[in-house]
């Protein structure tokens, strides 16, 4: 297998023929994107678009923890009078929109971005353009929330935004129809990166990685856009039916004339669940890969893992009453939804219990990547927990919509995606600089976020069940809840600070950081076996695959594939299960027409908050874009 | 690179700036005590032909906002002003929705008609609803015809459909077409 | 900041009391027999997840603190101790499995003894959501037996009472923690729920689904006393209004009949006949105003019409034009209205 012979037909330069510096410079020149303004637009290499992603996605998230920090302020003490219902009410929906729409689910998609084609040893993701298409919009997707925000036209409805407060009726003018295009505008963005990652995963993997070699990462990911295919489009159903409602007066959710309102929730949390696994799968494939690197062994039970992040996959699908068990649904519904809630722990569980057993089974070293996982070991397993009490129907009456939830579903998604997250940044943050980041600020960090974290969260779980709603911008002094607010604001901000640290690491290892070197873990995966930062081609030559964790098998040299053409963007397209090279395949050029077909239908997503006939006009000048952005080369293989 | 973010951010902040001032909330009344003092033409005969033109500061702050003309929407059928004007049809009191205005289709004249009452059943509601609110049923009363803005003239209500939403309506001077 | 956090953790501890006397709109502290179902099943599944959670911890970090030789090569695996680590996980997942068919099974269980909770002709209570107060509405077979009032409900203790729940609005949620779990208030169809009381005694519950500005200031009381008592003061709720007794009484009815309070609410037995806003019939008779946004006082009751905005921003209630004077009337008018 090794050093296959790809079949080599078309002329022109072969990869073949060259030495190693032709080669790099016969690459470079194919592959880089090109300098000034025009080049940086038309960019369609994934490690450039991905890195713009986790940036835009940071600067997010710092906007989104302000918003946290300043709705603990105001509830640091009872009826105190910082900010008025009105701002608070746009506090909290924004973060809640900002944390979920324009940081989670675009920083786990981007982190894939970069790594799956580096991971499965391709030289483009699938589908570049349409890859960089996708940033264009989620970036205007942010903007419109965030400058709607500034204009006092935040959402004031919660990330949930439920009829009838968010219809025509209940919210007037413009804030509830910035929060159903926000939606648009990133599940477009989603949808887009996850069929390209598809694609990706199944037709561009290096020669011999057949599925049983494939990194639990990529299969998290891989799982992930399946989840995120079939969730997205029904919250883009909901908002839409929505807009329509409040615009051109359709009576969708109007119980009056015949509407449903409960129908909204419905398609909200057959999205709202997946979502949810949508953060947390491509975490376990974070967490897969730090314990596998730094428990110096391979995962015990790889099999086990793949199938519960499938099964977790699947099930994320069946559960999504149990966010409206109090809307008085049918009692054997309710119950069946109780057992399917349960079920989902069988999944995890095992995925917590192989982790487990290849810490015990290696040889782990600490570092702070492996801290992190540590962490989220101790706070995702509490936090799963406590969604285990959330499942069952009774129980979840007196806990739903307290802060009990608030807490449970922060020690799911910071201890479960956020913690992991960090600990990849540690973990790759090499590959994507050449350089280490510091391991005692990194340390610091870790400790302030954890004790942050716990004293921000953990007292929420009492709140909850001494009868504190969510979503209140202010309580009674009565009531007692004065101290423990006050604590866990304290907790809050030593969680903002340890994030101001991670953003001085960030920025001071970018300059001052030790050089990495190719592979500084002495990892097993692919994407170590290029040097750091990769160059615009990914690999010199396409490696080839014979075991689950190639570089630890192949310690001496990696074997390679050679064939490809170095004049011209090419790829090898593998079989889907086996990982037979099968033909060789033109990647996308860069091109501008990506971002002007963003900016096309980012106008035209922006202007039908006010019109109806936006949609059509905005149609042609889409249509022109997409024609430019198809328009054929004249090369041979369009014919 | 960082051009592009900053232009389109300055390009969505116009786009939606528009929109921005019909979005304020304020319900406390400033100053919190003190009616607005106006004039009020109580005839339509005028020396010259043109009616004499009454401002006031609070026209502008409610005339053409999405929140307090959603408010008055709401007090429009909490104080029973169908009993009259039926969703704006008319019925015992004049229609609401089209083009013909006896004292006037200003905010002022509207929030006058209200406040003071006008002859042949329009009582006087000066003392039984605070001026804010007047001015609230006043600005939605003048959503009713399409006159104003659509962004900021409310959607439909969730009961049954008497007529249109005021935001699909159509200028009832105009009839949508450009005069 | 990492020291003050966690001297004030220790400062905190002995404050986090582990059950009972946590307030009068505590789940842990339960007033009812559903609610002390739901205690008790609380209780249970904390205790049992915590179980599991320490076991889960301590396995990881005793695996973590197990001496090893060093850098050994990656792929020499110990086959035996794999072997005996799959044995262990299946064991593991075996008893996760065990464990969710002993909880659904509880959950199921614990759901239906909370819905046999009932009796023979409850009182009947309607209740309906508007933003952001509660409408009560005594159901009786005789008109003039039904009664209305707001943002309080009087319940007999020891006896089931049914509570049809609905929202004439946005969506809200019924809650009161020491009695019962929560329900929806959803507009087109209707909820119901029965509350029961073990005892007298008056228990806070609070709007639990987020409906617009005030969903912070929508509370209620429950207050359940022995059966004469209530029947007593459902008779006296029946009742019209007192009439004003003293000069300042009657200005203060006067200035309500005249002024915008007319417009929205309703005293029985007055020409004040609105249903927008809550009923005041026997407004003085009640434990708060504005939905339990504030104790009933005359102090707080002049406060709170004076300037409703600034206690209640964006809540219905308008800010009126009175002057000190006739300030004072209505609120003496308003007082005596027991």
């Amino acid at each position: 297998m090794s050093a296959a012979d790809l079949p080599a037909k078309s002329k022109g330069i072969r990869d073949t023929s060259l030495d190693d510096a032709s080669l790099h410079r016969w690459l470079t020149s194919t592959w880089e994107t090109k300098r000034g303004i025009i080049g940086a637009l038309s960019a369609v290499d994934h490690k450039v678009i991905a890195r713009r992603y986790l940036i835009t996605a940071f600067v997010f998230l710092c906007l989104g923890g302000l918003n946290a920090v300043t709705m603990r302020l105001q509830l640091s003490g009872p009826e105190r009078g910082l900010i008025g219902p009105d701002l608070y009410n746009q506090l909290f929906a924004v973060h809640g929109m900002t944390m979920m729409f324009l940081f989670a689910v675009p920083i786990v998609q981007a982190t894939g971005i970069y790594l799956v084609p580096l991971m499965v040893g391709t030289r483009n993701i699938a589908f570049p353009r349409l890859n960089a298409f996708s940033y264009w919009i989620y970036l205007s997707g942010g903007l419109f929330l965030w400058v709607s925000f500034l204009l006092d036209m935040g959402p004031d409805i919660g990330w949930f935004a439920y009829v009838p407060l968010s219809g025509p009726e209940f919210s007037p003018g413009k804030r509830a129809d910035v929060w159903a295009q926000t939606i648009t505008y990133t599940e477009v963005s989603s949808l887009a990166v996850a069929v390209a990652t598809i694609v990706t995963i199944f037709k561009q993997r290096a020669p011999g990685m057949s599925l049983n070699r494939m990194p639990l990462y990529v299969w998290a990911m891989l799982v992930t856009s399946f989840v995120v295919v079939f969730a997205m489009p029904a919250v883009m159903i909901a908002s839409t039916f929505l807009i329509l409602d409040r615009l051109v007066g359709t009576q969708i959710f109007n119980p009056a004339e015949g509407g449903d309102a409960l129908l909204f929730q419905h398609l909200f949390w057959f999205f709202g669940h997946p979502e949810v696994y949508i953060i947390f799968l491509p975490a376990t494939g974070m967490v897969s890969a730090i314990i596998v690197t730094f428990a110096r062994r391979p995962a015990f039970g790889y099999l086990a893992l793949v199938l519960s992040v499938i099964a977790v996959g699947i099930l994320s699908f069946g559960l999504w009453v149990h966010h409206m068990f109090a809307t008085g649904i049918a009692k054997v519904g309710a119950s069946f939804f109780t057992a399917s809630s349960m079920l989902i722990a069988i999944p995890n569980g095992l995925q917590i219990f192989c982790w487990v057993a290849t810490l015990w089974g290696g040889r782990p070293k600490i570092g702070t990547p492996l801290l992190f996982v540590l962490g989220f070991f101790f706070i995702f397993v509490a936090g799963g927990l406590t969604g285990v009490m959330l499942a069952s129907v009774p129980l979840d009456l007196q806990v739903h919509d307290t802060y009990f939830v608030v807490a449970h579903f922060h020690y799911v998604l910071i201890g479960g995606s956020v913690f992991p997250l960090m600990g990849a940044a540690y973990y790759w943050y090499p590959k994507l600089t050449g350089r280490m980041m510091s391991e005692r600020m990194g340390r610091w960090h870790f400790w302030l976020a954890f004790i942050g974290f716990n004293a921000a969260f953990f007292p929420m779980h009492i709140l909850g069940l001494w009868g504190m709603p969510r979503r209140v911008y202010t309580y009674p002094v009565d009531l007692g809840w004065g101290n423990i607010n006050l604590f866990i604001t304290g907790g809050a901000l030593v969680l903002f600070f340890s994030f101001v640290l991670f953003t001085i690491n960030l920025v001071w290892s970018a300059r001052r950081g030790e050089p990495a070197g190719d592979n500084p873990w002495d990892a097993g995966t692919l994407e170590w076996a290029t040097s750091s930062p990769p160059p615009s081609y990914n690999f010199a030559r396409i490696p080839v695959v014979t075991h689950l964790e190639p570089l630890w098998a192949a310690r001496a040299e990696l074997p390679v594939a050679a064939g490809l053409r170095v004049d011209a963007r090419e790829l090898v397209i593998s079989t889907v299960a086996e990982g037979h090279p099968d033909i060789r395949e033109k990647s996308a050029a860069p091109s501008i027409w990506p971002l002007f077909a963003a900016i096309a239908v980012g106008a035209t997503f922006l202007w039908s908050i006010f019109t109806p006939w936006a949609v059509v006009w905005g149609a042609p000048p889409i249509a022109i874009a997409l024609i430019g952005w198809f328009w054929p080369k004249g090369e041979p293989e369009d014919e | 690179m960082m051009r592009k973010p900053a232009s389109l951010a300055i390009g969505l902040a116009l786009a939606v700036l528009g929109g921005c001032q019909r979005e304020e909330r304020e319900t406390r009344p400033e100053p919190v005590l003190g009616e607005s003092q106006q004039a009020v033409p109580v005839t339509a005969l005028e020396p010259g032909g043109n009616r004499p033109q009454f401002s006031n500061p609070k026209a502008a702050q409610f005339e053409g906002n999405a929140y307090h003309i959603s408010q008055g929407k709401t007090l429009f059928s909490a104080f029973n002003c169908n009993g009259c004007h039926s969703n704006g049809g008319g019925g015992m009191g004049p229609a609401l929705m089209d083009e013909k205005w006896l004292y006037g289709n200003s905010i002022e004249s509207i929030h006058a008609s209200i406040r003071d009452g006008r002859p042949n059943g329009m009582p006087t509601f000066g003392r039984l609803i605070p001026d804010d609110q007047l001015w609230e049923l006043a600005a939605y009363v003048k959503s009713m015809g399409g006159n104003v803005p659509s962004a900021a003239a409310p959607g439909r209500n969730d009961d049954m459909m008497a007529r249109p939403a005021e935001n699909r309506m159509p200028n009832a001077a105009t009839q949508g077409r450009t005069p | 900041m990492k020291a003050t956090g966690l001297h004030r953790a220790a400062a905190l501890l002995p404050m986090i009391p582990l059950s009972g006397c946590t307030g009068i709109q505590s789940a842990l502290d339960p007033k009812g027999p559903a609610a002390s179902e739901l205690a008790w099943l609380i209780w249970f599944f904390t205790g049992l997840c915590s179980l599991i959670w320490l076991a889960v911890m301590i396995v990881l970090i005793w695996g973590l603190s197990k001496r090893r030789g060093d850098r050994a090569e990656p792929l020499d695996i110990d086959e035996a101790g794999d072997r005996k680590a799959t044995r262990v996980v299946t064991g593991a997942v075996a008893a996760t499995v065990l464990m969710m068919i002993v909880l659904s099974l509880l959950s199921y269980f614990s759901n239906r003894t909370i819905a046999a909770i009932g009796g023979q002709n409850p009182v009947t209570i309607k209740l309906t959501g508007h933003q952001w107060w509660w409408e009560v509405r005594y159901e009786s077979d005789q008109p003039r037996r039904t009664l209305t009032t707001a943002n309080e409900i009087h319940i007999p203790a020891g006896e089931p009472v049914r509570v049809v729940l609905s929202s004439t609005d946005v969506i809200h949620s019924f809650w009161v923690p020491a009695l019962h779990g929560k329900k929806d208030l959803i507009p087109g169809f209707d909820n119901e729920l029965t509350l029961k009381a073990d005892k007298p005694g008056v228990y806070r519950g609070q709007c639990a689904e987020f409906c617009g500005a005030q969903h912070a200031h929508m509370a209620l009381m429950v207050v359940a006393e022995p059966r004469e008592a209530f029947d007593g003061w459902y008779n006296a709720q029946l009742s019209n209004a007192r009439q004003p007794e003293t000069d300042e009484q009657r200005a203060g009815h006067d200035l309500f009949m005249n002024r915008p309070c007319i417009m929205c609410h309703k005293i029985q037995g007055t020409k004040a006949a609105a249903n927008t806003g809550p009923d005041l019939t026997h407004l003085a008779g009640r434990q708060t105003i504005a939905a339990g946004t504030l104790h009933m006082s005359r102090g707080n009751l002049a406060a709170w019409i004076a300037d409703p905005q600034s206690v209640k921003p964006g809540a219905r209630m308008p800010t009126m034009n009175l002057s000190g004077d006739e300030l004072n009337a209505v609120v003496a008018y308003l007082e005596h209205l027991k």
